[in-house]
């Protein structure tokens, strides 16, 4: 397949199953909703070594939000429930309860109840107020800049993490523009996050390494500099490759955003040196979730 | 089906007690069973059909006509359906009421919503004393639920309460919030004396400045986050408090009852 001189690889992305939530963080103005947000995704691009893998879904407008203030929803995934608890408890206390003028609530109200603010509540001392509206249960809690209020829990669902492909480019500035156009209007599909540093990894892993303590390590086969070395699976005038990574409430979810990336990629063409798509596929090894990339932009 | 209406033959001289009569005790009985139904007046037993004529079959829906104050006990326990009373309501009205509506379209008696656990009682005129209340003797009063009252209420109302909303679109009696564990009561008339008597926690919102107890200190002005989400939830009640222009973030604070913990507040609208 060959969308505007861009090839598209008969190969499908792996994905694997994870645990999901969205959480609406509002504050007095966009820019501080978005500071906190910020805060309590950073440093969540991988489940390697950060515990959960977290963005920024999109910005609220006030008529959005719980509070009726602005906002900003994020997600964030884990490999499993109790991680994901933890992660997002350990998130909020540090990053939502500290930052000025913010509130947190449920994006999610279906599925296991997991908690948000229901042990947040305890830094009150004793001074905070539960109060239950419409069935939800709210807890205020006293701060200095005058109260913190969060919704006590919010819903944990099944999702999928790790959808992915692959941009193959003539030269790295040529690569990363092409990510950042996939990026831009991949942010306007829903349900979907893509973890890595402005969306876009430019070190790829393979399962495995010759180091034992490792469970991963480059992918060498689309390492550029290593085309004479190794195993490449590269042709001679890709000299750098980035990679999308997705994570998505839902396979539908991430196919949709997959399709609107590798589109936006592929407007861009081979006259702007993308030459290939491709996509990190471990023969089956890593998950149950594939992403066939010729069905997906069929 | 059409609503099963009881209507009030005449007005007995005793009181009454209507608790059979509530929508989860009448499911699969035919009009003639339901007018069998032995109710307590005085110190007799009458049957429902002496009492009322009995019309229509949705025992889900039930409207009593021509009540009269001393029908009391309507929508006890109610546990899903709806209860009109076209007519005043006598006393514990909607006593431990589980889930459902129940609306009043005249006046309740003393007792009104006490100890109710879910659902909605609607009052379109005045409610008696220990509105939402504890029976005596008992510890907590309201648990949960919306209680609206489009007149005013008596003295004590949420006394005991320990969750739940009261919403008062008129003026509130004395000790309005005695001894309340928790909950919200919203009064957007006056009260009275001895506000929030030996409150524990919970939630007094005023739109008029309220005559305090020296045991009620203050915070200050604040503006609160809750509140919005508050008032946006009353937007589906047939009521004053769905006006969105009702609502408001701005109150000064008070807390109390410092007699007791202090963890209660007393917020009055800026």
């Amino acid at each position: 397949m060959i969308i505007n001189g861009v090839s598209i690889d008969e190969t499908f992305a792996e994905a694997f199953p994870m645990k999901a939530t969205r959480a609406i963080i509002t504050a007095q103005n966009e820019k501080w909703a978005m500071i906190s947000a910020q805060a309590m995704t950073g440093f969540a691009t991988s489940v390697i070594a950060c515990g959960c893998e977290a963005g920024i879904e999109r910005v609220l407008e006030p008529s959005e939000t719980p509070d009726g203030r602005p906002g900003v929803a994020i997600l964030i995934f884990a490999m499993g429930g109790k991680g994901l608890a933890k992660q997002l408890e350990t998130r909020a206390g540090q990053c939502v309860l500290t930052s000025p003028t913010s509130a947190l609530f449920a994006g999610i109200d279906e599925g296991k109840q997991i908690p948000l603010g229901k042990n947040l509540r305890y830094f009150g001392d004793g001074f905070q107020i539960s109060k239950k509206i419409n069935g939800k249960r709210y807890w205020r809690v006293p701060v200095m800049d005058g109260e913190f209020l969060t919704e006590a829990t919010t819903g944990q669902v099944e999702a999928v993490g790790g959808g992915n492909f692959l941009v193959l480019a003539e030269s790295q500035p040529q690569a990363l523009a092409a990510c950042e156009a996939a990026i831009e209007e991949m942010r306007k599909i829903p349900n979907v996050i893509m973890p890595f540093p402005g969306g876009v990894v430019r070190s790829g892993s393979k399962v495995g390494s010759k180091y034992p303590a490792l469970g991963a390590s480059t992918n060498d086969a689309f390492c550029p500099t290593l085309k004479g070395v190794t195993k490449t699976d590269l042709s001679p005038e890709i000299e750098s490759v980035m990679e999308i990574v997705i994570d998505g409430l839902t396979k539908e979810d991430i196919d949709k955003a997959m399709r609107v990336g590798i589109q936006a990629v592929c407007d861009l063409g081979a006259a702007e040196g993308i030459k290939r798509i491709s996509a990190g596929n471990y023969g089956g090894k890593l998950g149950p979730f594939h992403f066939h990339l010729q069905e997906i932009m069929a | 089906m059409s609503a099963l209406t009881l209507t009030l033959k005449t007005r007995p001289a005793q009181r009454v007690d209507m608790s059979p009569l509530v929508c989860q005790k009448l499911q699969g009985l035919t009009p003639a069973e339901i007018g069998s139904i032995e109710l307590q007046t005085g110190n007799r037993t009458v049957r429902a059909d002496e009492l009322f004529k009995i019309k229509g079959d949705d025992v889900n829906n039930i409207v009593i006509a021509g009540s009269f104050n001393k029908l009391d006990y309507i929508g006890k326990e109610l546990d899903g359906g709806s209860i009109t009373v076209e007519g005043d309501a006598g006393a514990y009205t909607a006593q431990q009421m589980k889930s459902g509506t129940l609306v009043i379209q005249g006046n309740a008696g003393l007792y009104a919503g006490c100890e109710m656990k879910d659902g909605l009682l609607q009052i379109e005129g005045n409610a008696g004393d220990f509105l939402g209340a504890a029976l005596p003797g008992n510890k907590q009063g309201m648990k949960g639920g919306t209680i609206l009252i489009k007149g005013s209420v008596g003295e004590r109302a949420g006394d005991h309460m320990r969750r739940g909303l009261i919403l008062i679109e008129g003026n509130a009696g004395d000790y309005c919030g005695s001894r309340m564990v928790a909950g919200t009561i919203a009064v957007m008339g006056k009260t009275g004396r001895y506000l929030g008597y030996a409150m524990r926690r919970g939630t007094l919102l005023l739109w008029n400045q309220p005559q305090l107890s020296a045991t009620f200190n203050d915070c200050g002005s604040h503006t609160l986050a809750f509140l919005p989400i508050l008032f946006s939830s009353f937007k589906n009640l047939d009521s004053r408090f769905a006006d969105s222009n009702i609502g408001f973030n701005r109150v000064q604070r008070y807390g109390g009852d410092m007699a007791e913990t202090g963890k209660g507040e007393v917020l009055v609208k800026l």
